[in-house]
């Protein structure tokens, strides 16, 4: 037993943590007289927790917050509604693995935030949000743009606060910053009355963070280390299974020295996607709901799943019942309640996925060293390379004159994009294809929203991106019914020149949902149908201030790939009208097992033979 | 009672905090049975002593959820066997002069006390196990009660085992 999971009343409030490491600490004036306004000191705090960039909308209760920015060195950038502040924050985030900042007024602005917040939540993504209250009398009376913000968010979020303090700020600022990025990280919202903004105190700088309940195990157990070592060694057909745990922590590195140690295959969760490199010999790709057949099967199949920081999804795990019926598990996770939440681990390893795996890697070798017997693979790996060689991602190529193909956009988008893009997807087929199509090499070059799946995500969130990670390519794949939720911030990206490239795959239909209609609803389509002509996205691009383009025949795909490419001072939108009945393959009917996954038309013959095989 | 586990839960005393716990539990499925919130020895905290059924769902998922709450510094789960658990039974029961004097005996052979008295009705109390508070409303019953009020269950580890008094629950 771990001493760190025990604790007695004693010791509480002994434990102290020092400030953590992700973000610098550069004391402005550690001088403890200033007197600051509340706004002043929020600012100023942000400051020490290093914000270069706060995305946001101002507002009544939040005003005085927007004063001293005028001075700060921090960036602001204006969003059009304030959902669009929060999912820039989270593609800032996710490129850059600091937390990212949002900031907006109370009511109204704060229930926009909620969409998110919960996003951030459910994909573990840091993030500080700031949202103005009314004032600490008018609290409880339904004020004016008064609403429970706190109450409200409390179960979209890691942690949330009510300050009602001014001479809190400091402390409940540099506990949002720590607790959003330490541990599994995730959303810490902070929620201001005006009059705590407005009134006098004396600043300060915490030295120390001391939250008594907020413990975090970094280190997994040795033992268990030794018998995850013990069992991956033995075992014949290993899997490790990569979730976004492996991003989260930085762990790139170490995971691939972990796969070649042991020669193992990777699957990468669609929050994982580019942990691992597409293009290395061991890489399998994406399983789940749309993965490909080799990562689906061989999870099936295997003998051992060596989890690293994900969390068996029931998009990946289809019926939990029959997924991967004969492995045993190794489980690495921060987070202790995942463990057994829904696949009870032979192993469970509570740690960060970093010290996790190169703590696995140096027990692996000092086995190896006392001369450990090592599980036979070669026929593991014979099937496997079959599985790929038999069952590849695969689509039917259009004949010329013919509707676009979405899977023939991505291919020529992948194969002219700079080596430093970095691609974000809205939620839909469009997402799949973009996942299944791309080939990540560098990590934390893929934002997207996996957990809750939420349309609108994309244009904002490439915003973010890009903010971020100014040096690199941001293109942004989105659906048409996407794009028009939260278009309206390329202008935004127009006046702040944040130059992304946006692709709409569209096929004018909630094309994911057509086909659930399509295939589990005998084609009884019901109000999935948007429209080829409304709105006209070149024009709206260009009314935006971006440059439209739009391209209907496949011959035009890459003139306008290249053209966008080009564009380096303002954002592009390219409109690829593609056909309208493409389904995404393969495909786990939802509730249903792994085994009983649909491949593309042209497959399932062989795929019949293939399980026949199987069930010999 | 149907299964049940006893869980008190140190918490951070301060603003909102009991609203995370319950909202959590409830979020995540449970049922609350019984609820007692109260300061704790040392007063920069509060204890929640909260009984939730839990007949198809193990207990290790809420704990682990509930430890992941920044407020909430200790979880130990009693278990009947090793823990003094009570609650208190406040009932008003209709007593006409004639049948007074078989409450009151009722109530002396429980060790309750009488609280208060009016002219055909007296207020009972009863701290007690939950079953013999059970027991004691059951057979107040056939009297009329009135109206009656049960607190939430508290609980502490039995002194024989106080080396080790807490199952602190793994959150491994
Ligand atoms: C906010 C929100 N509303 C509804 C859904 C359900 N939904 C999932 S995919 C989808 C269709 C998306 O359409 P589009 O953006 O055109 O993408 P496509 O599937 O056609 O590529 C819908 C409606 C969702 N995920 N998020
Ligand atoms: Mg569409």
């Amino acid at each position: 037993m771990n001493p760190e999971v025990f604790c007695f009343p004693g010791l509480l409030s002994a434990r102290t943590f020092r400030l953590s490491h992700h973000f610098p600490l550069k004391p402005k004036d550690p001088a403890m007289s200033e007197t600051l306004t509340g706004a002043q000191a929020l600012i100023r705090s942000l400051e020490m927790c290093g914000t270069e960039v706060i995305f946001g909308l101002p507002g009544g209760c939040i005003l005085p917050a927007y004063d001293p920015l005028l001075e700060s060195p921090i960036r602001h950038i204006l969003v059009r509604h304030e959902q669009g502040a929060g999912h820039m924050a989270e593609g800032y985030a996710h490129v850059t693995g600091r937390p990212g900042v949002a900031m907006v007024t109370s009511g109204p602005a704060a229930t926009n935030m909620v969409t998110p917040l919960c996003d951030a939540y459910m994909d573990s993504v840091p993030m500080v949000c700031i949202t103005g209250q009314v004032s600490r009398p008018a609290i409880g009376t339904d004020a004016f743009q008064e609403c429970d913000t706190v109450g409200i968010t409390r179960s979209v979020t890691k942690h949330n606060e009510l300050v009602m303090d001014p001479q809190d700020i400091p402390r409940i600022v540099a506990e949002a910053f720590h607790i959003a990025t330490t541990g599994r990280p995730g959303p810490v919202l902070i929620d201001v009355p005006k009059d705590v903004l407005q009134a006098a105190m004396q600043w300060y700088w915490p030295t120390s963070i001391d939250l008594p309940g907020y413990r975090v195990q970094t280190t997994p157990d040795a033992l268990s280390v030794r018998r995850a070592a013990e069992m991956i060694l033995a075992s014949e057909r290993p899997i490790i299974y990569v979730g976004g745990g492996v991003l989260k922590a930085r762990a790139v590195e170490e995971l691939r020295e972990f796969a070649e140690l042991c020669d193992m295959f990777v699957t990468t969760t669609l929050m994982a996607r580019s942990a691992f490199s597409d293009e290395h010999r061991l890489a399998l790709g994406m399983p789940g709901m749309h993965g490909n057949y080799t990562a689906i099967t061989s999870m099936q199949r295997s003998d051992l799943l060596i989890n690293l920081g994900a969390r068996f999804d029931d998009r990946v795990t289809g019926k939990v019942n029959t997924f991967a019926p004969d492995a045993k598990i190794i489980h690495a996770d921060i987070d202790p309640a995942e463990h057994g939440k829904v696949r009870r681990p032979d192993v469970a390893l509570v740690g960060d996925c970093k010290i996790t795996i190169t703590e696995l890697i140096r027990a692996i070798r000092d086995l190896r060293a006392g001369g450990a017997k090592e599980g036979e693979r070669t026929v593991w790996k014979q099937t496997i390379s079959g599985w790929q060689e038999n069952f590849p991602l695969t689509y039917e190529v259009s004949d010329p004159g013919n509707a676009l193909k979405p899977q023939f956009v991505m291919e020529h988008l992948r194969d002219s994009a700079p080596d430093n893009t970095i691609l974000v997807a809205g939620v839909g087929q469009h997402q799949m294809w973009a996942s299944q199509y791309w080939k990540f090499k560098q990590p934390y070059s893929w934002v997207n929203s996996g957990g809750l799946g939420t349309m609108g995500f994309c244009v904002p969130a490439a915003v973010g991106a890009k903010v971020g990670r100014p040096d690199a390519t941001v293109w942004a794949v989105d659906g048409d019914g996407c794009f028009q939720m939260t278009n309206q911030e390329l202008t935004t990206a127009a006046i702040e020149r944040i130059p992304i490239k946006v692709a709409i795959l569209n096929n004018s239909y909630l094309g994911m949902v057509r086909q659930w209609q399509e295939m589990f609803y005998e084609e009884r389509y019901s109000e999935v149908y948007l429209s080829p002509e409304l709105p006209d996205f070149v024009k709206l691009a260009e009314a935006m201030g971006c440059v439209g383009l739009r391209v209907d025949s496949p011959e035009e795909v890459q003139p306008a790939i290249d053209k966008a490419n080009e564009i380096n001072d303002r954002p592009v939108v390219v409109d690829f009208r593609t056909d309208e009945s493409e389904k995404v393959f393969p495909m786990v009917p939802a509730g249903l097992s792994n085994d009983d996954l649909e491949l593309a038309p042209s497959q399932r013959e062989a795929l019949a033979r293939e399980r026949s095989k199987w069930s010999r | 009672m149907a299964a049940h586990h006893t869980l008190v839960v140190l918490v951070e005393n301060r603003f909102g905090v009991l609203a995370r716990v319950t909202s959590l539990i409830s979020r995540r499925g449970y049922n609350i049975h019984s609820l007692a919130v109260a300061p704790s020895v040392n007063e920069q905290f509060s204890k929640i002593t909260i009984v939730v059924d839990a007949e198809s769902t193990p207990i290790e998922q809420i704990v682990k959820q509930l430890h992941k709450l920044i407020n909430v510094v200790e979880i130990a789960e009693l278990s009947p066997s090793d823990s003094v658990e009570r609650e208190m039974l406040l009932a008003t029961v209709s007593a006409p002069s004639e049948r007074r004097a078989e409450i009151v005996e009722l109530v002396n052979i429980f060790e309750g006390k009488i609280v208060n008295v009016g002219h055909d009705e007296i207020m009972v109390t009863l701290a007690d196990p939950p079953d013999k508070l059970d027991d004691f409303e059951e057979l107040l019953r056939p009297f009329g009660i009135v109206d009656v009020q049960r607190t939430g269950r508290v609980a502490l580890p039995k002194l024989s085992r106080s080396v080790a008094p807490l199952r602190v629950v793994e959150s491994a």
